[in-house]
């Protein structure tokens, strides 16, 4: 509550006054003309854009208040299962604001930004150690651009050796993200779902049933979004690569393997990572995020362009591959994530990487041995970086997983993935990371107990929350069917 | 290392709980033939102050628009980034949140949003703007999609004016789905682009009749837009857009070597429902208490899969909360000045050129602060010398348009103080 007696921030526009500005320009120092002598008269605004007219001091109230009504890594536990939601390093942040890297633009000469290129150069090469992979394109903007610019990348592959016509089909598992069948889909394929097993795998004998000469490409995700290791990985990648087709790794969230496996190894011929996820730039709210790219080397002519190569003389763009899909985005991709992500990579070194596998995954079983004696756990197996637990028990007392969901917000959590992945009823996806402590987790599984029993003695409590944030639950159904999308 | 805070008797601790002796033994179920038996082949691990210094002497090797006079536009800008902007966005509150898919402990960037929207709207003259593209590019090729949808046609005129990155990029996206490039308008398009200003910072007042011509075949305006130019320019909505996006850099961002930017992407009402990526709403708590969420999510790809309208899922949402705040910020006036000042000063540099020998006029017609000129000399070798006297030369036209291998575009933002236009005319002068 504040001063004046309101719950809501009002948007923006209603603390503005004619008149008062929050601006600081220098008086303009040449000989001004009159603009119509410029510009034709006829293009000219007739009536200003409605903005804020706001002071200095009421932008950064405003915002700040904004900020208050927000829960971020820095604000507390954040277990959102598939978004790796790990403590962004604040280095990254510092070195992300130096001019040097912030106030570059794309078309300098080369010669005037050989530090950005050998920036992009050497996070190419890591990533690729990384991987397994042979090279990488750092042009996609977040997961799904990356998921679209690899389908590219295997049109291409499929096009240039004459088998398009046939390649018509992707294999998407059914507890795949909804990116993969859309991007896909988007990229011209047919979509094919393939079920999983009761271990959780892909379902192999099924798998068989739809691999054929029509095949271009399966997605996988491994660690899948189950959290759990595909067994049958190689026998997979086999069957894929005997009919003609592709494999595609969705690395999204790749947290679990580095240092451990690599999807090179397990027959991925594409890849792509999240740097906004296992790489420790910040999601900024759902973006900017960075999606590269890695192929194995039969596919190295198809990459985006420009890449960046090393020469006596130093770092320069090439756009000399004439079987290039061509450009995804304008420029080199959003290069200050990429940035961030190489400054973690420095940072942490082959044994800290290690180490960020080692520790997710221990405080992922962690929790999960701790918690499936209160909720239902689907597939009893270990997990990797991240588990999913069903609340059918809790439905059956009236508490859905979205109150079990909207309870955790209380207390200053935010809430794991919910029904995500769709082949678990009730699903609750929880991903803790390696940046959290065995304390946080002691109190995030006595407080996801309490909660358990809440369920059976006292569900109305979980019905009613939240009830300590600035807004209680919130009518999404109302919103769709009025949409109200702008302030007037 | 001091991310993870597990310590030896932590871990101890848990795998006793799990029963088992060795992380190892957490890895069991990854076949033995695929485990790494050495350490990834990267460089070794470096502490903060080391990797500071490291990218520190990276950053040093890069002449920035701080140090030298930066004379380059073609689609990313350097216009001034007032330090409130940079305040909010270092609120971790903001930038180390996830999408705000729980809505009630994410009010702060939904709100934010929706005043983004609202911002979009009323600078381009539009009903509806979603909550961000990746980028000015991807935003024009989303923008062609959405029209393919609605006529359910697939051809599109795209002329030479419209940003070269932005057109190979669609090229790449349309090669997909048999799309076809067309230079006239007929029962076929789908939708017609255009760039205002245009590439080479031209206006022409032939696009207040466009949309008539367009409309009598049944096809979509689509017009990409700089969010600078529409504090001073005519919005697309009131000459008929249907479409209008762009490249939001602009307001707030910086040119950060081409990324992170922010595509914005804006519609008429009726095309709401085709529109793709995030949107906001204002609705209410079940205590009738104002607040906002994610709306119309049946046109993504997490509900609908391989039939939503596009494959996007993360944006660029805190690109778009710099671009809220520095609208706030600036307002109608300071918009319109920084609008104002950049045109005066680039025909201010214009006129300045036009009075070296060797330097003749560019491509004729009106501009808004980009302009083309010819000069006597081949442009990239002319700009090499230009680095020598710490500037940064305009964009030699023939990287994107080989028959005008002579001409060079410059931009000039309200940064630029009149000394700096002089002293490139001083020097130019000398090198021709």
């Amino acid at each position: 509550m504040r001063i004046d007696g309101t719950a809501e921030v009002k948007v923006i526009f209603e603390e503005s006054v004619s008149g008062r500005k929050g601006y600081s320009l220098p008086d303009l120092d040449v000989p001004a003309q009159e603009l119509d002598q410029l510009l034709p008269l006829e293009l000219l605004r007739q009536q200003a854009p409605v903005l804020p007219e706001v002071s200095e001091v009421d932008v950064i109230r405003h915002f700040t208040r904004l900020s208050e009504r927000n829960h971020g890594v820095d604000s507390g536990f954040y277990p959102l299962g598939s978004c790796t939601m790990k403590y962004n390093p604040k280095i990254n942040e510092d070195v992300a604001v130096l001019a040097g890297f912030q106030s570059i633009h794309p078309y300098q000469p080369e010669s005037s930004c050989q530090g950005a290129l050998e920036v992009l150069f050497d996070l190419e090469k890591c990533l690729c150690a990384i991987t397994g992979m042979d090279a990488f394109t750092l042009q996609p903007a977040a997961g799904a651009h990356g998921e679209l610019t690899g389908l590219m990348l295997i049109k291409a592959y499929h096009h240039h050796r004459g088998q398009l016509d046939q390649k018509r089909e992707v294999i998407v598992p059914d507890s795949a993200h909804g990116t993969n069948p859309a991007s896909a889909a988007l990229c011209g394929f047919k979509v094919v779902e393939v079920p999983s097993d009761a271990r959780g795998n892909v379902d192999v004998a099924a798998l068989r049933q739809v691999v054929g000469p029509q095949t271009a490409a399966l997605m996988l995700t491994n660690p899948n979004t189950l959290g759990l290791f595909e067994e049958h990985i190689e026998e997979i990648a086999q069957l894929i690569h005997e009919a003609g087709g592709l494999l595609y790794y969705d690395g999204a969230n790749a947290n679990a393997i580095l240092g451990v496996t690599r999807p090179g190894d397990m027959g991925f011929d594409v890849v792509h990572l999240n740097l906004h996820k296992t790489f420790a730039a910040p999601h900024g709210g759902g973006g900017p995020g960075s999606g590269p790219v890695g192929v194995k080397k039969d596919l190295i002519p198809f990459l985006p362009v420009p890449r960046v190569i090393q020469e006596a003389e130093g770092y320069r763009f090439d756009f000399d591959f004439p079987q290039s899909i061509g450009k995804v985005k304008a420029y080199y991709g959003n290069f200050l994530v990429a940035l961030k992500a190489y400054t973690y990579i420095r940072q942490m070194g082959p044994s800290g990487l290690k180490a960020v596998a080692e520790n997710a995954v221990l405080n992922a079983n962690y929790l999960m041995e701790q918690l499936k004696e209160y909720y239902d756990l689907p597939y009893q197996r270990r997990c990797m970086h991240e588990f999913v637990l069903s609340g059918a028990r809790q439905k059956e007392y009236g508490v859905k997983t979205l109150d079990l969901a909207k309870g955790l917000l209380d207390y200053g959590i935010h809430a794991p993935t919910i029904y995500f992945p769709l082949i678990v009823e009730e699903a609750l996806m929880i991903e803790p990371t390696e940046t959290e402590s065995k304390a946080t987790l002691d109190q995030f599984i006595a407080l996801m107990i309490k909660m358990a029993q809440e369920a059976i003695e006292s569900p109305e409590k979980l019905h009613q929350a939240p009830q300590r944030l600035p807004v209680r639950r919130l009518d999404e159904a109302g919103a769709a069917r009025n949409p109200d999308l702008k302030w007037s | 290392m001091h991310y993870i805070p597990n310590t030896p008797q932590d871990q101890a601790e848990m795998l006793a709980t799990l029963g088992v002796s060795t992380v190892q033994e957490l890895f069991g179920e990854i076949p033995e033939s695929l485990r790494l038996r050495a350490e990834l082949d990267l460089p070794p691990a470096l502490a903060e102050p080391e990797v500071f210094k490291l990218l520190r002497s990276l950053a040093a090797q890069n002449d920035n628009a701080e140090d030298v006079s930066l004379f380059l536009g073609a689609g990313t800008y350097d216009h001034y980034i007032p330090s409130a902007v940079k305040h909010i966005l270092g609120r971790s509150e903001f930038y180390t949140a996830y999408t705000p898919y729980q809505a009630e402990i994410s009010q702060g960037t939904l709100q934010a949003i929706y005043e983004y929207q609202t911002m979009i709207c009323n600078l381009t003259g539009m009903d509806v703007a979603n909550a961000s593209m990746y980028d000015g590019a991807t935003a024009m090729v989303e923008g062609v999609l959405m029209a393919g949808a609605i006529t359910k046609r697939t051809k599109v005129v795209l002329p030479a004016s419209v940003h070269p990155e932005y057109r190979q990029v669609l090229h790449t996206y349309l090669a997909l789905q048999g799309w076809e490039l067309a230079t006239q308008i007929d029962r076929d398009t789908a939708a017609v682009v255009v760039q205002y200003p245009n590439f080479f910072g031209q206006v022409d007042t032939s696009i207040l009749a466009l949309a008539e011509q367009v409309h009598a075949q049944g096809a979509l305006l689509i017009v990409v837009a700089n969010p600078i130019a529409l504090g001073l320019l005519k919005p697309p909505g009131e000459f008929g857009a249907d479409i209008v996006c762009g490249e939001g850099q602009v307001l707030g961002n910086p040119m950060g070597f081409g990324g992170p930017h922010l595509g914005y992407l804006a519609c008429r009402t009726e095309y709401m429902r085709r529109l793709p990526g995030r949107i906001v709403g204002a609705t209410k708590d079940l205590e009738g208490t104002k607040g906002y969420v994610l709306t119309l999510q049946t046109r993504e790809q997490h509900i609908r899969r391989q039939k939503a309208t596009s494959n996007i899922c993360s944006n660029q949402a805190l690109n778009a909360l710099a671009a809220t705040v520095y609208l706030s910020l600036m307002g109608p006036t300071g918009l319109r000045k920084v609008a104002t000042d950049s045109t005066q000063k680039a025909h201010y540099l214009y006129e300045r050129l036009l009075e070296i020998e060797g330097v003749t006029p560019g491509l004729p017609g009106p501009f808004f602060h980009e302009f083309t000129v010819q000069v006597a000399a081949d442009p990239e070798e002319l700009n090499q010398r230009l680095i020598e006297y710490g500037i940064i030369g305009g964009l030699p036209l023939k990287r994107f348009y080989p028959e005008l291998a002579n001409q060079i575009l410059f931009c000039v933002t309200e940064r630029r103080a009149k000394e700096e236009l002089d002293y490139l005319a001083q020097v130019l002068e000398g090198l021709l």
